[in-house]
């Protein structure tokens, strides 16, 4: 079987998949356990399992572990605990930006890639940012506000 | 954090597997906060002598040695805050804190059956139901600490987990009075419970346990739980509903390793060790099936509708003589308002985890009525009730009856057949394909105005899909050919249908429909939202007719003190001007502005919910876009202020969804409408500003608020539009093509 070199949360690892187009969120959910990213649509259009690849939001289910090999993947584990949160994850908590929670991730990792370019941004330029990443639960105002309140911190 | 009890910390490092490898890459282990449900296993164990009688306090409420305790409930949080909401309000009996209560939902073998999650019910009859319990082992608990301290029960407090002396001195802890024993105590109806003007625990912003570690990955959701030995499963449905499978061809996935094809009848499906595999073969898989086209399309469905036989009428109201009250009129209105199918459309599609071994079963499910779900499942799939049990774990919001018990049934079915535990994962395709629908509704109103502008006849007529008694068929057994019901249920479709207002003559009447398209089920606030539109629409079309202020003459026909103050409060929170719409000078260049306002009393029994909004229109584009949303919104006690809030935001949110772009579209055969293109949910750039004012009655029950706010949202939306554009939108959802066509017929 094929192997394939990432770089997964800071750290080197080598997987194997019997098909070069198997897509990163498979690898990541059952190769390597994490579970941060979600299947939403397999379809790039919810970003449920959004990633970041070498720092910028991808839509992991539509990047095939050949795309990914030599990579930088961060996963929402690779940003903080509980105990330790990086900020977009404390601004998240301390606004109690989730229902279900099961958008959160893509949120979260959206929210990550938009700040990394756009510090400071405006309300607008959240809601255009974060505009592919759906939320059934309706907890967008929230989640504004997150991301505000991280740009702040 | 979260204390857990001895099952509940077995059942968590169990689950420890998956867990390994994460840690293997440097992240942290999850926290115990995280697992507030046993990811659990029954089948490695027995299950436990744990009292399931919704009568014995023990069946709700364990207290460990400790003096730590766990709640156990068969309602299940379904993102809606519930398990905070529940837990503050049995902390606050118990005089312990919250963080020191764990929380156990929906597992047959461990939560006693008072009742699934739905309609709102959860804090008015689910936490109500554990207060009970907490207020009887209140008692208990001072009962013993007064014999261990022996003080009369009078001079004792329970705060902090102790029994002390409530002028101080030595307390007792409950851990040592009680801790790790049976209790064998009835839940006593007549317990006291606490004063609310003492409450410490409820009413507060309590945060959610589950919130950090949802952000942070740590959340178990179902999606992610893995048993040894699982295979993945796909399930391939039928190219169109009712077709036959004629062949398979399974040197079509000759080319992929390790899989295996399952087809029972018409039940086909791929099972394979690695998840990719499976979702190839489901994809490549040949397979012929018959021609069917039992579908009457969704173009034209109101038609369909009006042209179904009905089964039998209602009559729900019949007041004074609305006929002879609409002839002799001085003005009279006519209109039809007509909701279509939607989906659940569940963000994450629907999952479920089956071992059936040769002793019993389990099946982990997000489903909201985890028992209900093992009843009919036990008699479909002739597994005694006892020996199959059904573990709920959170998964993405469901909204009612999503594809989780189609899901359920599909993974027990393929465990049952290969002897293996199994995991199904729906597609996006299947979820919106598949998920059975919340019905299309039809509304016919008609009604007069005397020469004052008062309503003084009121007639509505509604078309629905009837109810017919038993389970809803689950898809996998149909397919199979299993025997099992047909029932068709949806909530209760027939409240809201009549206006809140002061009217002499009114005729409410349902006919309920033979046939309806598409299986269906619960979907969030049932019935409620196309009523509340239809009958706030057409009090704005009257208001219109009488040249009367809308909210001025809404309050014309309010006597109840609540709902006149979350009308006014909605009114004043968005700046209402006072003036008929429409809105002599909307124009800001090509966009239209307006506002509108809708009330209702949820179930006409329940939450009043007052609620403004502020919208654009393009006349150029015919796009809607909403700006400011104000709601007042007064459900009695307030648990969670922040929890509270929380959904009425998601509620609101949710519902411009639905109202501005959700339609189940088919064709002849099948769901056509099964990505997010097809059938699109609210984005984030037409998020609005919401506003939010929470009218708390600490001395009041509480009703529920996971759907109240959304009964408002259309109606609101419509009203806006017509006070903006001069048009009224009749049928949802409120499309640009729909809006440019209305404003195209008034000119």
């Amino acid at each position: 079987m094929a192997q394939y070199r990432l770089r997964v949360n800071g750290r080197a690892v080598r997987v194997e998949s019997w098909d070069p187009a198997q897509p990163l969120l498979y690898v990541l959910r059952n190769s390597l356990g994490l579970h941060g990213p979600k299947f939403g649509c397999g379809l790039d259009q919810c970003g449920a399992c959004t990633v970041l690849i070498d720092g910028k939001a991808a839509r992991s289910c539509s990047v095939s572990v050949r795309q990914a090999a030599g990579r930088s993947i961060t996963t929402l584990e690779g940003l903080g605990t509980p105990e330790k949160p990086d900020p977009i994850q404390a601004a998240f908590i301390a606004e109690e930006a989730a229902q279900c929670g099961y958008c959160t991730n893509g949120m979260i990792m959206a929210a990550k890639s938009l700040l990394n370019q756009t510090p400071n941004p405006t309300p607008e330029q959240v809601k255009r940012g974060l505009a592919g990443n759906l939320c059934r639960c309706g907890t967008y105002t929230r989640i504004l506000s997150a991301v505000l309140r991280a740009a702040k911190a | 954090m979260e204390t857990l009890s001895a099952i509940s910390r077995r059942d968590f490092l169990w689950t420890g597997s998956a867990v390994v490898v994460s840690f293997a890459l440097g992240a942290a282990l999850p926290q115990n906060g995280a697992a507030q449900n046993p990811g659990a296993s029954a089948s490695l164990s027995p299950p436990l002598a744990k009292s399931l009688d919704p009568k014995e306090v023990d069946s709700f409420l364990a207290i460990q040695s400790d003096g730590s305790a766990t709640l156990y409930t068969s309602r299940v949080d379904v993102g809606t805050g519930l398990r905070i909401a529940m837990t503050q309000m049995a902390a606050e009996e118990l005089g312990i804190p919250v963080e020191r209560i764990g929380f156990v939902s929906g597992d047959t073998a461990l939560t006693p059956n008072h009742g699934g999650t739905g309609g709102s019910t959860g804090v008015p009859q689910g936490a109500v139901a554990v207060r009970q319990a907490a207020a009887t082992l209140r008692q208990h608990l001072l009962n013993l600490g007064a014999e261990q301290l022996q003080r009369p029960v009078a001079e004792l407090v329970l705060a902090e987990g102790q029994v002390r002396p409530a002028n101080g001195g030595q307390g007792i802890g409950i851990g040592a009075l009680t801790g790790g024993k049976r209790l064998a105590l009835p839940v006593d109806p007549k317990a006291p419970l606490k004063n609310p003007a003492e409450y410490t625990v409820v009413g507060k912003p309590v945060p959610r346990p589950d919130v950090p570690g949802k952000c942070t990955a740590r959340h178990p959701y179902l999606q992610d739980f893995t048993v040894p030995g699982m295979l993945h499963a796909r399930v391939i449905r039928p190219p169109a509903i009712g077709a036959k499978l004629l062949s398979v061809d399974e040197s079509s996935i000759r080319n992929i390793p390790d899989v295996r094809v399952v087809r029972i009848e018409n039940f086909l499906a791929v099972v394979a060790s690695d998840e990719w595999a499976a979702i190839r073969a489901a994809t490549s898989l040949q397979a012929t099936w018959s021609e069917w086209q039992g579908l009457p399309g969704s173009e034209g469905l109101d038609r369909h509708i009006r042209q179904t036989a009905v089964d039998h009428d209602q009559s729900l109201v019949s007041r004074g003589d609305p006929a002879a009250a609409l002839t002799g009129a001085a003005k009279q209105l006519s209109a039809t308002y007509s909701w279509p199918l939607q989906s659940h459309a569940s963000l994450g599609p629907s999952c479920a985890v089956a071992d059936v071994k040769a002793d019993g079963a389990t099946v982990w499910t997000a489903s909201q009525g985890p028992h209900r779900l093992r009843n009919y499942l036990a008699g479909v799939f002739g597994i005694p009730a006892d020996k199959l049990r059904v573990v709920y774990m959170d998964a993405s919001g469901s909204y009612g009856t999503n594809g989780g018990d189609d899901a359920a049934a599909d993974a027990l079915l393929i465990s049952k057949t290969i002897g293996k535990p199994v995991r199904v994962q729906w597609s996006r395709e299947d979820e919106h394909g598949w998920d059975p629908k919340g019905p299309a509704q039809l509304l016919e109103l008609r009604g007069g105005l005397d020469a004052e502008g008062r309503i003084i006849a009121w007639e509505t007529q509604m078309w629905n899909p009837n109810n017919l008694p038993g389970n809803r068929a689950v898809l996998a057994a149909d397919a199979a050919g299993i025997p099992q019901d047909h029932g068709q249920a949806t909530g209760s479709m027939v409240q809201n249908t009549e206006p809140p207002y002061a009217v002499p003559n009114m005729l409410v009447t349902a006919h309920w429909l033979k046939e309806t398209p598409l299986r269906l089920s619960n979907l969030r606030a049932p019935g409620k939202i196309a009523n509340v539109f239809a009958v706030e629409s057409f009090t704005d079309e009257l208001a219109a007719a009488a040249g009367a202020d809308p909210v001025a003459f809404r309050l014309r026909g309010l006597s109840d003190p609540r709902a006149i103050e979350v009308l006014q409060r909605a009114a004043e929170m968005i700046g209402w001007q006072t003036r008929p719409s429409p809105n002599p000078r909307p124009a800001q260049g090509n966009l239209l502005a307006g506002r509108g306002m809708a009330y209702a009393r949820y179930k006409q029994a329940e939450n009043y919910v007052g609620m403004a909004m502020e919208v654009t229109v393009d006349r150029a584009s015919g796009r809607i876009s909403v700006r400011r949303v104000t709601c007042a919104h007064d459900c009695g006690l307030v648990v969670n202020p922040d929890g509270l809030r929380n959904q009425i935001e998601g509620s609101i949110l949710q519902t411009l969804g639905r109202a501005l772009h959700e339609e189940v579209k088919f064709d002849r055969s099948r769901v056509t409408s099964v990505d997010w293109k097809s059938y699109p949910i609210l984005t984030f750039p037409e998020v609005p500003t919401v506003e939010i004012a929470l009218l708390d009655r600490p001395t009041l029950p509480p009703y529920g608020a996971g759907e109240p706010a959304t009964a408002p949202v259309a109606a609101a939306l419509a009203n806006a539009v017509f006070d903006a554009a001069g048009v009224r939108l009749r049928t949802v959802p409120f499309t640009p093509e729909r809006v440019l066509a209305a404003l195209r017929s008034t000119r």
